[in-house]
């Protein structure tokens, strides 16, 4: 067992196979909402599906159009299962807490506490436990592969 | 609600409900964000630019209903962004009549809250634009940029619901570009051997942008070795703010001897210091170019588009007057503000570039709306952005180039490129 602990950005439980995004990403512009894909051409990993998944990634980039794009994939369940951050990025949490608000879905948004490394391989199960202000992501390496 | 951040008597009376269930709501959005920033206090916000007014699905249009229902009034001036509509030419835009209407819903909600329909992604073009040190609540990444480094008013990187949420509150968190001490800039970039002529094209500018947002990721850059105004122009800063906010996640450049906070690279850097230096020369501004153009020198083209970030009243005078008495064999689409267009007209510049085939796309922008034909052939652009995102949004080829060069790429209907302004490799 692997445990990190991080803070709470957005309340939630989230489980889901570990995907590590290697660069930054733009949900508008860089996220396929309707096939929960990476579309941004310049990305490394353009057509990697991030639904339900539990996603590991710095944090967001450029565009300003992120919360709502990312807050209509929770509405329609195209969502990771949870993002893990190491930097904070409020645009990435904000999509999460609109979608609580308004549809009662909650996706956690957690940034991990400085220092703690994610090198969690992608397709080992993870849960993030994000319902108090210091969240627990937990990820089992032994666990079931896809 | 973290006890560490302090709120105001009257901030707690929005919380609680006493101002509405609107104000309760925006409040609610705007202490969590204080929350996740790590912000002490809110401060008072003197304008607004709301990006929650483009429709791209229901979560965007639900939440602006919702503010709407509760009788949500933005408490500053505040105007608003591209939409996904042109209310002027509506005949331009190809969305079925379903999208249209919830696009026009959420455009009105807005409208209902009592923001300016301005529908433009360059507010700072407008003649009553924040000033230097004005703290705001801005979203838009370009805008956000523009804001911090060419006017010098203060704001984060604000987006989609925050936006109004700020602006019905007129309060924002008191974090991050809002505080003197996370303005200093932390990456130098050195712009050296790059010919004067190309220096003063903003296609230059644009490939540094593009060079500065990869590099310097969310730190604050400073560039140094640009000329300064008027040869650097708003246009110039525009092309620049807009490419490093697309490749990156910057929200503030200082371009020393140019912007309001760098008058010297010291200045600029403030109490802190360096983390790296990069050094940008011809070579680079080529290759930077060239990895974000898919397509070369010769290609047959279907389209161009130039207006990304919205086009200027100066835009226009440098469009009109390389377009004079050429003839387009390419649609040409020119992005603008209404507000923008209307000077344009007055100006006349606009109906020479209409007379050369110019097509004038007013609300919105090429890259986030069906305006141009599907599947059509490649597209040149003068804009960083526009050939960032509209790959992925579009599904097309792109090119950059000067805005020269768009001209007479369209007149050949083929990539033409400029080697004297460019340089070579070789």
């Amino acid at each position: 067992m692997i445990d990190l602990t991080g803070r709470t950005l957005a309340a939630g439980v989230g489980r889901g196979e570990a995907l590590t995004l290697q660069e930054p990403l733009s949900f508008w512009g860089g996220f396929d909402g309707v096939t929960g894909t990476v579309s941004d051409t310049h990305h490394p990993q353009q057509g990697v599906c991030l639904s339900g998944r539990v996603v590991f990634m710095r944090r967001g980039r450029g565009s300003s159009s992120s919360p709502s794009v990312l807050a209509e994939a929770i509405h329609v369940g195209t969502a990771p299962a949870a993002i893990v951050l190491t930097e904070i990025d409020a645009m990435i949490a904000l999509g999460a807490l609109v979608a609580a608000e308004l549809y009662g879905v909650e996706m956690p948004v957690v940034v991990l506490a400085p220092g703690s490394t994610s090198e969690i391989e992608d397709g080992v199960p993870v849960t993030v436990d994000a319902t108090k202000v210091v969240a627990v992501v937990e990820a089992d390496p032994r666990g079931t592969r896809r | 609600m973290a006890p560490d951040l302090d709120l105001t008597e009257r901030d707690r009376a929005m919380l609680d409900g006493t101002h509405g269930d609107a104000a309760s709501l925006a409040m609610r959005i705007v202490t969590k964000s204080a929350e996740i920033a790590g912000a002490t206090h809110l401060l008072d916000i003197t304008s607004a630019h709301i990006d929650g007014c483009l429709f791209h699905g229901m979560a965007g249009l639900d939440f602006a209903r919702r503010l709407r229902d509760a009788e949500a009034q933005v408490a500053v001036p505040s105007t608003l962004n591209v939409s996904a509509l042109d209310l002027l030419h509506p005949e331009l835009v190809r969305l079925d009549a379903t999208t249209s209407a919830m696009a026009r819903e959420q455009m009105d909600a807005y409208l209902a809250m009592g923001c300016r329909p301005t529908w433009t992604c360059a507010p700072y073009q407008s003649p009553e634009r924040p000033s230097f040190g004005d703290q705001i609540a801005w979203a838009e990444s370009n805008a956000i940029v523009f804001a911090n480094s060419v006017l010098g008013a203060r704001t984060e990187r604000y987006g989609d619901f925050i936006d109004v949420c700020c602006a019905i509150t007129g309060r924002a968190p008191a974090v991050g570009l809002h505080l003197d001490e996370h303005r200093g800039a932390r990456v130098v970039f050195r712009v050296e051997g790059v010919p004067d002529r190309l220096l003063a094209d903003p296609v230059a500018h644009a490939a540094i942008g593009l060079i500065v947002g990869r590099e310097a990721g969310a730190l604050v850059p400073a560039v140094v070795g640009l000329p300064t105004a008027p040869t650097t122009s708003e246009d110039h800063l525009k092309a620049m703010c807009a490419a490093a906010a697309s490749s990156g996640s910057v929200a503030l450049i200082h371009v020393i001897g140019v912007t309001p906070e760098a008058p010297t690279l010291e200045a600029a850097i403030g109490e802190g210091s360096v983390a790296s230096e990069v050094r940008v020369g011809p070579a680079d501004l080529r290759a930077a170019r060239d990895a974000w153009s898919t397509v070369g020198v010769g290609a047959a083209i279907g389209a161009v588009s130039v207006g990304t970030p919205h086009m200027s009243v100066a835009g226009f005078e440098r469009l009109a007057s390389l377009a004079d008495g050429r003839r387009f064999a390419v649609p040409f689409y020119v992005n603008t503000g209404r507000d923008v267009l209307r000077v344009a007209e007055g100006a006349g510049t606009a109906a020479v570039a209409m007379a050369a085939g110019a097509t004038m796309v007013t609300d919105t922008c090429t890259y986030i709306t069906p305006v141009i034909a599907h599947g059509v052939g490649p597209v040149v652009t003068d804009s960083a952005k526009w050939a960032w995102y509209a790959p992925s949004n579009l599904g097309v080829e792109v090119a950059i180039a000067s805005l020269e060069e768009c001209i007479r790429s369209a007149v050949e209907g083929g990539l033409v490129r400029d080697d004297a302004l460019w340089g070579s490799d070789g």
